[in-house]
Order: C-alpha cells, then sequence, then structure tokens
C-alpha cells in the first residue's frame, strides 16, 4: 500500500465521488486528501516499483520520492483538503469529479520518475482542468475553457515533440535536471512545454482568461495546481537555467501591471498568480541550493495565501453574484470574517512581517544578494513592493471599502468560513514558525527572516507602497473595462483567421464551381458536340475549292456536315474516314 | 436587506465610512511611514550591492517603485484597455451558475 502512487488515490476516489451522494460524498472530499497527505507523508525516499514499458525503452517510474516531491505532495493534499471543506456547499458532484482527476494528476506530475509518465499525467491535467472550467456550465466557461485546453494541447505538443527528442537522442527517459551546457532543440522544446503551463510572458492569457470565469470553487481549485506543478518540473528539470531568470523578472513585473488594470476581482487575483509564479521561476534560474528551497517554500506559502485570497474573492460573488470592482464595495459591513480572512491572504503574500510570505519569498530575494545578482534583486523587490499595491491593498480596498454600493449580503457560509480559518491560520503559523516549513524543503535552509534590519526594511519598502497606493487613488479608480492580453492574438487573430479563409477558400471554391460546373461542362459539351465537324469542315474547305466549287456550294456543303456530326449520323464511309484519321492523329502524337 | 427597520439600520458596523476615521487613517499611515524611516538610525544594515546601503533605500525603491508602476500601468492601460464587450462575448447567460448563493441555502 505504501508503495502505491496518490495519484492514483484520488483517481479512485473520482470514481467514489460519482457513487456517493449528499453530505456523504462532502466528507469523503474532506477526508480523501487528508487521507493522501497521511499516505504521502509514509512514502519512503527513493524510486517505487518500475512498470516495463516497450522493449527498447527503460521501465516506467511512476512513483519516485524525495524531498521535493513530497513537499509539494504535501501542499497539494492540503489545500485540496481545504478547498474541497470550503465548496461543501456544491450539490452537484460534476466539478468535483473533474477536480479529483486534475488533482490527482498534478500529484501524478510530480511524482513521476520518468518523462512519459510525466507526459500522460500533463494532458490529463490539462483536460480535466478544461472540465473543471466547464462545470460553471455559462457560455463565457465554455468558450474560455475551449481557448484553455487549445493553448494546453499546443503546451503539451511541444512537451511531446521535446520528449521525443530528448529520448531519441539521450536514450533515456529519466526526468532529471537537465545539464544548461547541453542544451538543444530537444530541452528547449521540454521548457517550453513547461513554461506554457508557467504562464510565462506571450503564453499566460490562458491563465486570466480562464481561471475567473470558472465556478467559485473551479476558480479556486484552478489556481494551486497547473502553474505549481509547471514550477516544480522547472525545478527538477531546469535549475540554473539562466534564461528563466529573466522570465521570472517579466512574469512578476507584468503580472503587476494587469493586475493594476483589472476590474474583475478574480481576473486581479489570476494576474497576481503570474506574478508570484515569477519569483518562483526566477528562482529556478537562479538554481542554487537556497534559491531552489526558497522558491519550493514560497510554492508552498503561496498556494496558501493565494487559496486564501482566491476564497475570499469566491465567497464574495457566491454571495452578491458579482465579481467587478465597479460593482463591489463597502462589504466591510455585512462580511467582516470574510474580510479578515481574505485580509490575512492579503498581507501574507505582501510579504508583512508575521505571515507566511515574509518567511518564504524573501528567501527567494536573498538567493539573489547572495549571488549577486543585482537586477534580478532589484526587479524582485520592487515586484515585491508592486504585490502589496495590487493585491495586498487593492483587491481587499476595492471589494471591502471603496464606496459602498448599497449591498448587504449576508456573511459567508459557516464551511466557507471555516476554510478560510483554517488558512489563515497557517499563513500567521508559518509566518511565525517557518522552521516546521524549512524542515521538509529538499535543501536545509541557513535563513533568518526576522532579523531586526530586515523587519525595517521590509516596513520600509510596504508602508511607501502603501502610501502610493492611497495618493494615487484617484488615478487609480477603477472603470468598467478589459485589458488586452497575448489572447488578443488567437481571439481576435481567430476570428480573422476564419473570415480570411471563409473568404478565401469559399471564394475560390464558388469560382471553381462556376467554371468547372458550369462553365467548363457546357463548353466541353459544345466542344465534343460541333468541334470534330467544324475541323473537318475547316481541312475540307481547300479540297472542296481544289475541285472548284463556289463559296454558295462550300458553305452549304459544310453546314450539311456539321449538321450530320451533331446527329452523329455519317455514312458508314466517313466514320471508318474520319476514324482512320483520328488513329493516324494518335500515330503520330505517339511518334513525336 | 432594505427591509431592515431604522434601528438596525442605524447600529450597522460604518466605522471606515466615517471622515473623521479616514482622517486617523491617513494619519496613521503617516505615521507608520515615518516610523520606519526613524527606525533605520537604529539599525546596522547589510548592503549587498552598495545602493542599498543608501539611508531610506527601501523607503525610496517603494515610493518611486509602485509611483513608476501606476503611471506605466496607466500609460498602457490607454493601450491595451477597451470596452468590455470588446470580444463580443459580455453577455448575462440564461444558465444562473449554481455557485451563485440563490438563498435557498446557508
Amino acid at each position: 500500500m505504501t508503495e502505491l502512487p496518490p495519484s492514483l488515490l484520488l483517481f479512485a476516489g473520482a470514481l467514489i465521488t460519482m457513487l456517493l451522494r449528499g453530505r456523504a460524498r462532502n466528507i469523503f472530499l474532506v477526508a480523501l486528501p487528508v487521507y493522501a497527505f497521511w499516505h504521502i507523508s509514509q512514502l519512503s525516499f527513493g524510486e517505487g516499483p518500475k512498470l516495463d514499458f516497450l522493449p527498447t525503452f527503460d521501465a516506467l517510474e511512476p512513483l519516485r520520492v524525495d524531498k521535493l516531491s513530497k513537499a509539494f505532495g504535501y501542499i497539494f493534499t492540503l489545500n485540496a483538503a481545504v478547498a474541497f471543506l470550503f465548496a461543501f456547499y456544491v450539490k452537484k458532484a460534476f466539478q468535483h469529479v473533474w477536480a479529483l482527476i486534475y488533482i490527482g494528476a498534478a500529484l501524478g506530475v510530480i511524482f513521476s520518475g520518468d518523462l512519459i509518465t510525466l507526459y500522460v499525467y500533463w494532458e490529463v491535467m490539462a483536460i480535466s482542468s478544461a472540465f473543471v472550467i466547464i462545470a460553471r456550465n455559462t457560455l463565457r466557461a465554455k468558450q474560455a475553457a475551449f481557448r484553455y485546453v487549445m493553448v494546453h494541447i499546443f503546451g503539451g505538443l511541444l512537451l511531446l515533440a521535446g520528449i521525443v527528442m530528448t529520448v531519441s537522442s539521450s536514450g533515456s527517459i529519466a526526468f532529471d535536471a537537465f545539464d544548461y551546457a547541453d542544451a538543444n532543440l530537444g530541452t528547449w522544446l521540454i521548457l517550453s512545454g513547461f513554461l506554457v503551463n508557467a504562464a510565462a510572458p506571450l503564453f499566460s492569457a490562458w491563465l486570466s482568461d480562464a481561471y475567473p470565469e470558472a465556478s467559485v470553487t473551479g476558480g479556486l481549485i484552478l489556481s494551486a495546481y497547473t502553474t505549481k506543478t509547471a514550477v516544480y518540473t522547472l525545478l527538477r528539470g531546469f535549475p540554473g537555467w539562466e534564461p528563466l531568470m529573466v522570465i521570472g523578472c517579466v512574469m512578476a513585473v507584468f503580472g503587476i501591471m494587469y493586475a493594476l488594470l483589472e476590474n474583475d476581482m478574480r481576473r486581479i487575483l489570476a494576474y497576481s498568480i503570474i506574478n508570484q509564479v515569477g519569483f518562483m521561476v526566477c528562482a529556478a534560474g537562479i538554481g542554487t541550493k537556497m534559491a531552489i528551497a526558497g522558491a519550493v517554500a514560497h510554492a508552498f506559502c503561496h498556494i496558501i495565501y493565494k487559496s486564501l485570497l482566491w476564497m475570499s474573492a469566491g465567497a464574495v460573488l457566491y454571495r452578491t453574484g458579482k465579481s467587478r470592482c465597479t460593482e463591489l464595495g463597502g462589504l466591510y459591513k455585512t462580511m467582516p470574517w470574510t474580510l479578515l480572512f481574505g485580509g490575512i491572504g492579503a498581507l501574507a503574500i505582501s510579504a508583512v512581517p508575521l505571515t507566511s510570505g515574509f518567511t518564504s519569498k524573501t528567501i527567494i530575494i536573498a538567493a539573489t544578494e547572495y549571488k549577486e545578482l543585482f537586477w534580478v534583486w532589484l526587479i524582485l523587490e520592487l515586484a515585491s513592493a508592486g504585490v502589496f499595491l495590487h493585491a495586498g491593498i487593492k483587491f481587499p480596498y476595492f471589494v471591502f471599502f471603496n464606496k459602498d454600493r448599497g449591498m448587504r449580503p449576508k456573511e459567508a457560509p459557516k464551511t466557507m468560513l471555516w476554510a478560510m480559518g483554517i488558512l489563515s491560520f497557517l499563513c500567521i503559523y508559518l509566518g511565525v514558525r517557518p522552521q516546521a516549513l524549512y524542515d521538509i524543503l529538499p535543501y536545509p535552509v541557513d535563513y533568518q527572516a526576522y532579523t531586526v534590519s530586515h523587519l525595517v526594511t521590509q516596513m520600509q519598502l510596504l508602508m511607501f507602497s502603501a502610501l502610493v497606493f492611497f495618493l494615487f487613488l484617484p488615478m487609480l479608480k477603477r472603470t468598467a473595462t478589459i485589458s488586452l492580453d497575448t489572447d488578443w492574438f488567437y481571439r481576435k487573430g481567430g476570428q480573422a483567421f476564419y473570415r480570411v479563409m471563409d473568404k478565401s477558400l469559399n471564394g475560390i471554391n464558388t469560382a471553381v464551381a462556376d467554371l468547372i460546373a458550369v462553365r467548363y461542362t457546357a463548353w466541353l459539351g459544345r466542344f465534343f458536340r460541333t468541334a470534330p465537324a467544324e475541323i473537318l469542315g475547316g481541312l475540307l474547305v481547300p479540297y472542296w475549292m481544289v475541285l472548284g466549287l463556289g463559296s454558295y456550294a462550300i458553305a452549304e456543303r459544310k453546314e450539311k456536315l456539321i449538321l450530320r456530326a451533331k446527329r452523329g449520323a455519317f455514312p458508314i464511309g466517313i466514320t471508318a474516314c474520319l476514324a482512320v484519321m483520328m488513329l493516324a492523329i494518335i500515330y503520330l502524337v505517339a511518334l513525336a | 436587506m432594505r427591509d431592515k427597520n431604522m434601528d438596525e439600520q442605524k447600529k450597522e458596523f460604518d466605522w471606515f465610512d466615517r471622515p473623521s476615521s479616514r482622517r486617523l487613517l491617513w494619519r496613521l499611515l503617516w505615521g507608520a511611514c515615518a516610523l520606519s524611516v526613524v527606525a533605520e538610525f537604529f539599525v546596522h544594515r547589510h548592503p549587498h550591492f552598495g545602493i542599498d546601503g543608501i539611508f531610506g533605500f527601501y523607503a525610496l525603491l517603494g515610493f518611486i517603485g509602485c509611483s513608476a508602476m501606476i503611471l506605466f500601468a496607466k500609460m498602457l492601460g490607454k493601450w491595451v484597455k477597451r470596452g468590455e464587450d470588446y470580444y463580443g462575448d459580455n453577455i448575462e447567460d440564461d444558465v444562473i451558475p449554481e455557485d451563485i448563493d440563490d438563498g435557498n441555502h446557508d
């Protein structure tokens, strides 16, 4: 039993979920990830049982357990348990079944030791997550899910092409760290496939496009797994790949810019994921033990506080049916607990001292200091300040304060509050006692977040960011707008492509149909009816002239000939003569 | 919820809406900023790059950096902001998503 890949537990759970009803199902959904968490804690380090694959390949390795995979396994199952507690009110099984498959596949990626197993789980993740989005059952959700799955199929194909190239050149299907010095097209393609899921620049729009269209619980569950699985694969496969530093920095800043422009609260949080994942991608690029450990710690804490933020946004959406900042505001009066918990999440994501962000994200920043990467350090510090702007203040401010729009929704249901309470506790607990987290990191961390100097500098950074927010508040007034992202290229591009194809291909089709079916066949019919006689008549004219016939007689004979040809009524002699001539022509053509 | 009687409406917690509270919060914010800078006098710092050793560096970074980001985002907004129906999909669906509270369950 201890050798069982955790993914199978959740797949089996998905089947059982379909059989259960009502409260029993909801309890089962919470209990299953808790059990999976315990199961992961019992897994012994090393490789599990292997499965024989094709004759020329190494055996598949569906269960590789080390500190890195365990750390991600813990947070994935922990988050799932709390997310299903939050989702206790959901009556239908559909999205939960797909969510379990999705989370199971994410665990599958985390624990797979070879590229083939990883790829299969990767695609299961893409498809099951698309169904989690579809489960909201609105037209917008269905359209977004369609775009989402297309992007992920594209990413999956990049990954597959990379795996095929890498395996055929190296002969090994093992998934270990690739050497930057030996980078080749195969490894670059694998990296690109991973980066699509990490929401790297140019490939990030799927996230901000699709997650906010998912249901309250769907968005919550999605926010944790796809990008963090991608972070895991980068930490495992591409530590020290320098371009990742640049990509990470761009993501960190890009996320802030768009989150500042955004009006929809869940889209603000979606862009904020891109910003946060940027830190982790950057850490993978730095590649030192400290950076890797920092990225794992950050991913762990990030999943907790980002889920907490999605939960508070979800509770607001659940009670009000609205998610635009321009329609929300003043909710602190009737949803104080949701505000409190959301606020704790907001403080944690901003790395305020005594929260988990302060003890995790700052490890990555310290890693840039140790490696003396000035620009990376500067951008990450700047991005840290920006996080406080968009997620730390903007989100709670516009949702819970700002202008009272006369809404008096009830406080969130109790199960939602319990879920948020648990995550809030974790945010603070890991901020005060980070050692529990440091102990499960892949490398020992010799890092002390709580120095007086660090506290002072962090408070300066955050307080002055807050000051800027409120000084610039008139400039940050929300407008009922959307912001164009790279999905413009395939949304507008897709429409344009459709129109161009419609005009060009259908145009060609019509023209060809007209030419062939109408004109050419008619011409051909006329040709075969009259042409032989016309040609023959033309040939006979000199002969008739030699015979001394007048022009009138010639015309008469020619007309007669054509008439006969049309009716096909030649005397036998002429028919035979024509046949001989035809044969002669064919013979001549053949000779030539 | 508009059918609440007047007494209950009076009792409603609206501390953050009061001008006096807002003034207080502003003072607290300025105070916190000042305090964080003053605290630096009593701290021995370990700059890694030189520039971060400047007094009040992080305060400046927060202030200038955030101002720059907001201004940049504002400019970016002029370029990328569009109406909500830009993609022609700003539709109110007939399907009421079941995850919106319809008041029947708690």
